[in-house]
């Protein structure tokens, strides 16, 4: 960890990087304070104002209740901003845990694990993730789950190949020899060595974390009604697409930039956290 | 005297089996790497570990400091049964016998300074008080010749020589009365591996160290070491102390290998002319050792005995032991 702050303060930031970051901290700065930024109430009827386009008074428009589409896209940037990070830290950090321990045990859980990878990958993971949310039932938790029970796999994976190749380093013979117990060369050696492939999906995975959530919104399978969500904002709007196209196109934009800002950031990690050998 | 004691280890690898061979019946091959391996190492003397790649003699450091778990035998550190230890004893056993590694690049964590890899062995095994952990540090680094503010460098910062001080440093971190060194010269510069050796030999004057230095480089093993120990396929065809060994070699594979290394003078490199032909051949495939004697395919004065029994390591008439029928006196 210290390699890395040292490395970031001794290089400047290449320049996606810094893009990544900015749209990502307009997203944090709205997940922090909707209000500061929000002109109305984003659940706020306004009846004289029904389907009212982009105007001075409501810059992206309102929908059919003459909700603000302004304020409820800021006000959706929380809920999609927990998407992001809990539909990927999950299966992110069990994933991960799995993966270090078939990776260094091999043999038995090993040979289970590559099956159950194998079972798991055959289902187009979105399918898998609706018929488990289907099973559960619709809400953010339940889709929580549904993504840990699938997303899991693509972590552990990875990070099972990466711990493959660092246990055959020398320095992990070097701290056998010198007597450190398991638990030690797993987290202290092994773990700091083999997370970065892992980490750099993560930031990348938050980007397709948010269409996931924004899908299953669109489907009414996510977050649900009146919570503003960028996919459950895009559902509502869709029959009104052809006369008031605002309330889709408003939502959709910041889906995009989201996961550019995500995708950004990723890309920027991966070349700050490459280890010099 | 008898610091470590090596009885009869064996390592062998099982070979991959295909699905015909498991279908028909076949027996699972293994790759014998050591073979029968008895040997003991004195306190205070530097013994060399001498073969041509392949012939096992990483195998069977590894499995001295039991990063490999012999097959058979009995390995006997200062009287105790190391195949036995466990927990506490084990680390124990560590801390007294410590690897130096071939490969200077991959033997060190790239994601830990210097110091704190140092650190990291003086905590583990509470060597010194915490308090004086950073001054232990400077001293070790002091001792490889390293400068001070390396501990706060990372690996990748320093040059192969500087990382095989490094990982010298780690090693003698613990105070160990025994280093087993895997080639750890073999990866680097001539004008590097010399400051190396220097600094293995000055170590060990100063500390009262014992080594156990493998290597393919007979130059290397003339230069420093007491007595050496010379494997040819898994198994050590000789033994004894090295300038007797050098003068008068007894086994026909060790004259081969002495044969073989390469002279600066030319005077030399024209008597070498003249002699005979040093071994031929490639090394058998360890897979499938030839039967008896395992250098006869390759060896000048073969007979057909020499296929028929592996010959047993012992004096034989003479001041060492050798492994080979054809020899007496």
């Amino acid at each position: 960890m210290r390699a890395v702050l040292a490395r970031i303060a001794s290089r400047p930031l290449p320049a996606p990087l810094l893009g990544g970051l900015a749209l990502l901290a307009v997203m944090v700065a709205f997940t922090v304070s909707p209000g500061t930024f929000a002109p109305y109430d984003p659940l706020a009827f306004d009846y004289n104002a029904l389907l009212s386009p982009p105007s001075a008074a409501h810059l992206f428009g309102t929908d059919q209740f003459g909700r603000d589409i302004l304020s409820r896209t800021i006000a959706a940037a929380a809920v999609d901003l927990q998407i992001a990070l809990f539909a990927t830290i999950f299966p992110g950090l069990l994933g991960s845990l799995i993966g270090l321990f078939v990776g260094w045990y091999g043999g038995v859980a090993d040979a289970v694990f590559g099956r159950l990878v194998d079972l798991v990958v055959t289902f187009p993971f979105l399918v898998l993730v609706i018929a488990i949310v289907a099973i559960l039932g619709p809400g953010l938790a339940n889709m929580y789950i549904a993504v840990t029970a699938v997303g899991w796999v693509f972590y552990a994976r990875l990070m099972r190949g990466e711990v493959l190749v660092q246990k055959s380093g020398e320095y992990v013979a070097a701290a056998r020899v010198l007597g450190y117990s398991t638990p030690r060369i797993i987290f202290r050696h092994i773990l700091p060595n083999a997370v970065r492939p892992v980490l750099v999906y993560a930031v990348t995975d938050m980007a397709l974390a948010i269409l996931l959530g924004s899908s299953l919104g669109y489907l009414g399978l996510g977050a649900q009604p009146p919570t503003a969500e960028w996919g459950v904002l895009i559902a509502d709007g869709k029959n009104f697409f052809t006369t008031a196209p605002w309330i889709v196109l408003f939502p959709g934009a910041a889906i995009v930039l989201a996961g550019l800002g995500f995708s950004l950031t990723g890309d920027g990690l991966a070349d700050l956290l490459e280890v010099r050998r | 005297m008898t610091l470590l004691a090596v009885e009869g280890v064996s390592k062998r690898f099982p070979a991959r089996r295909g699905l015909v061979d498991v279908l028909s019946g076949r027996p699972r091959q293994a790759v014998h790497a050591v073979e029968q391996v008895s040997l003991e190492v004195r306190r205070g003397e530097t013994l060399g570990i001498v073969g041509e790649s392949g012939c096992g003699k990483s195998t069977f450091a590894r499995c001295l400091v039991r990063l490999y778990e012999p097959d058979e035998g009995a390995i006997r550190f200062e009287g105790a049964d190391v195949l036995a230890l466990q927990g506490d004893a084990r680390r124990n056993f560590n801390r007294h016998v410590q690897m130096v590694f071939q490969d200077p690049y991959g033997s060190l964590n790239p994601r830990m300074t210097v110091g704190d890899t140092l650190a990291e062995a003086l905590s583990v095994h509470a060597v010194v008080a915490r308090a004086q952990v950073p001054a232990r540090v400077r001293e070790l680094l002091d001792l490889v010749h390293l400068p001070a503010d390396a501990a706060e460098r990372y690996p990748h910062e320093f040059s192969g020589g500087q990382r095989q001080r490094i990982g010298i440093a780690r090693a003698l971190a613990v105070e160990p009365s025994l280093i087993i060194a895997d080639e750890p010269v073999s990866a680097l510069d001539v004008s590097v591996q010399a400051s190396i050796v220097n600094l293995f030999l000055e170590l060990q004057a100063r500390l009262g160290l014992t080594l156990v230095f493998i290597t393919h480089d007979l130059r290397l093993v003339k230069h420093m070491t007491h007595r050496v120990a010379v494997m040819y396929l898994g198994r050590i065809v000789e033994v004894g102390p090295t300038a007797d060994l050098f003068a008068a070699p007894r086994h026909p594979y060790t004259q081969a290998l002495i044969r073989a290394v390469p002279h600066v003078k030319p005077a030399a490199r024209e008597a070498r002319r003249n002699r005979q032909a040093a071994v031929t051949g490639e090394l058998p495939s360890p897979l499938k050792p030839p039967p008896g004697c395992a250098f006869h395919p390759r060896c000048p004065i073969a007979q057909p005995a020499c296929a028929q029994a592996v010959p047993a390591l012992e004096d034989r008439g003479g001041a060492w032991p050798v492994a080979c029928i054809r020899v007496s006196g």
